[in-house]
């Protein structure tokens, strides 16, 4: 966990005091709405089909049992009793009052939150690996440099009107679990030839309407130097990055239309020409926020407690444990995954009664911290491999030990068109179609790791494009349409799905993505070849062909 | 019909030939023409403390003059969510 220091409480109390003088004024007639809406997007709150939406941040994805206590309360007194996990680890709640949120808001600083920067056109919040911190062979926890930025950046001046917004993601593993490929600046830290700490720096990936997967702008730059070298990338964006247009707006157009190289010479040129303008980071900086973090006092446990031997005798634990516990770097203990995503509900939603029982959960069994990962699920980071046993009856009882981890019906799906005013079509019933279809767990086991993604229109908050099979609603004349896409990737090999055919309609959308994963089934040269090697190795033909043939 | 969500809660309310505003869509104004629709909507953004992001909506008239949602848009602000409002466990 990350200690806050006075400086973050009072800045977040002074946050509070503003916004509620703002919305006082905007209830009164005293400011209009043209004026009111900057001051509310950049304290997340945006305005949906039904109400208000407030969007909180959760950095780095790291949350106290406190914080999540907190959440739930906003949930309970606020909203109608849910949050939504979003898939760049921020809750929204979707029936906020306006005149409510000023106390919400305050509830929330009580605990260290906020939600400045969750809109607008600025630097959004800084995500990171949901395992940093635990996951085995990390270079280091890259949260250490996610909230170095997210201090640096959080009412930067320069950076609160940017062209456009402007999203950062952090791995410090090889296997990448923050997408970073599809983010404005993807960082990778990794230690180089001369065991130096740094960072590969990628720019330009986005999905969105127009898609790019980003590209290496610099193969290495010294930790020390992240902030300046940051700094000068998005310095370079400010200045030339378009205003005039909103769908040309993003970093990733601008490094397409100059080319990975101009752009990297410009960037080189504003870093030079800054020269040392306070931004490289001492070491005592550096270990000043590492010294911030705290880690839990793991015991010494054996790799395979008794509790764990017996309840292997089980069928259900065991199929639980194969899908949702992970390999933690300090023996004894795993992360564990708490599926968001029960047969039949909307992904990613949870009640305040289960927020308030994962909080009780992780101070009984992962030293009160949880986590939330971009793929909308939680995380308990430091579970004693004896209490599996017992934390599994426990998830079980409230719904939340569904063994789907990484399977077919763990599916990402952004709000769709039952909430988003900017949505063509719906999301959460087509995913919840979709897991009816595939809640046989032998079955989804059969199939393998296959990740379901679907947006409601082409913004793609629910990241379609780089979903195994992703599904992006569209209108035509009135009726929603889906169009599917193959063979997408959100890890280190992102890569774009690619387009099958034309659009299905809704009704028969469960029906196609029945029919691609029977094709692949039968196509799969064996049983380990996962649905989206099976689609490298073959293509696109032989699914569109399944698809199409009879429709 | 002018529609747009009431400011101090966001909910979904309905321009009212009373020039007021209704969370009903059976009390929304009905308008035929583009002028009727263009006066209605200039009355509805003039009343900025009471309603955020009013536009024109198309609705359709069922015999005897009930008022429903022209498009699945409409339809979902006037009627809710398609889906179970809180998340089922399994």
């Amino acid at each position: 966990m990350y200690a806050y220091d006075e400086l973050d409480r009072t800045l977040i109390n002074e946050r509070v005091s503003e916004f509620r003088d703002q919305v006082k004024r905007r209830l009164s007639g005293e400011l209009t709405e043209d004026e009111f809406k900057m001051l509310r997007l950049q304290n997340g709150v945006y305005l949906q089909l039904h109400a208000y939406m407030f969007r909180v941040a959760i950095p780095y994805g790291t949350l106290s049992s406190k914080q999540l206590r907190a959440l739930a309360r906003v949930g309970r007194r606020y909203d109608r009793g849910y949050g939504h996990f979003t898939t760049r680890q921020n809750i929204q709640f979707n029936w906020i009052k306006l005149a409510e949120l000023p106390d919400a808001l305050a509830d929330l600083a009580e605990v260290g939150i906020h939600a400045m920067q969750t809109s607008g056109n600025n630097m959004r919040n800084v995500t990171s690996d949901q395992w940093a911190g635990v996951a085995p062979g990390e270079v280091e926890d890259p949260r250490i440099w996610s909230e170095i930025l997210r201090q640096h950046t959080t009412l930067h001046p320069e950076f609160s009107f940017l062209p456009r917004k402007f999203k950062i993601a952090i791995t410090a593993s090889e296997h990448d679990r923050a997408a970073i490929k599809v983010h404005d600046i993807g960082l990778r830290l990794y230690k180089n030839a001369e065991g130096e700490t740094g960072f590969e720096v990628l720019v330009g990936g986005g999905l969105g309407r127009t898609p790019f997967i980003g590209k290496t702008i610099k193969p290495f730059v010294h930790g020390r130097d992240i902030l300046s070298y940051v700094e000068a990338i998005l310095r370079v964006y400010n200045q030339y990055g378009r205003r005039d247009n909103i769908y040309k707006a993003r970093i990733k157009i601008l490094v397409h239309e100059l080319g990975i190289e101009k752009f990297a010479r410009e960037v080189d040129e504003e870093w030079k020409q800054m020269g040392d303008v306070g931004l490289t980071l001492d070491h005592s900086v550096i270990e000043e926020v590492r010294s911030r973090f705290s880690y839990p006092a793991y015991e010494k446990l054996p790799h395979m407690p008794d509790e764990l031997k017996q309840a292997a005798h089980d069928p259900l634990f065991e199929r639980w444990r194969r899908n949702s516990v992970f390999p933690h770097k300090v023996q004894g203990y795993s992360i564990v995954t708490l599926s968001l995503k029960p047969v039949g509900a909307p992904p990613g939603d949870a009640t305040s009664d289960q927020m308030d029982a994962v909080a009780d959960l992780a101070d009984r069994y992962s030293f009160g911290e949880i986590r939330v990962g971009h793929e909308q699920n939680l995380c308990l980071p430091h579970v004693a491999k004896r209490d599996l046993p017992q934390l599994w009856k426990a998830l079980d009882r409230i719904g939340l030990a569904t063994p789907n981890v990484n399977l077919v019906t763990d599916i990402i799906a952004c709000p769709g068109l039952d909430y988003c005013s900017l949505a063509n079509a719906r999301s959460i019933p087509i995913a919840q179609e979709l897991t009816r279809r595939f809640a046989n767990h032998d079955t989804a086991e059969l199939i393998g790791r296959l990740h379901i993604n679907i947006s409601g229109c082409i913004n793609a908050c629910g990241h379609h494009h780089v979903g195994h099979i992703g599904i992006l609603g569209v209108e035509k004349n009135g009726e929603e349409f889906y169009q599917i896409t193959i063979g997408g990737r959100a890890d280190e090999g992102a890569q774009m799905g690619t387009l099958i055919g034309p659009a299905i309609p809704y009704a028969e959308v469960a029906d196609v993505i029945e029919d691609i994963v029977e094709a692949y089934l039968a196509l799969r040269d064996r049983p380990e070849e996962l649905f989206v090697d099976a689609v490298k190795r073959l293509g696109v033909e032989p699914f569109k062909e399944r698809v199409y043939a009879t429709r | 019909m002018v529609t747009a969500n009431r400011t101090w809660d966001g909910v979904v309310i309905y321009r009212t030939a009373q020039q007021g505003w209704s969370a009903n869509l059976s009390d929304a104004a009905i308008v035929r023409t583009s002028d009727e629709a263009r006066t209605l909507l200039g009355e509805a953004t003039a009343d900025d403390v009471g309603a955020i992001g009013p536009y024109i909506a198309p609705v359709e008239l069922k015999d005897g003059g009930e008022i429903k949602p022209g498009n699945l848009r409409e339809h979902i602000r006037s009627e809710g969510l398609t889906i179970d409002l809180l998340p089922v466990p399994a």
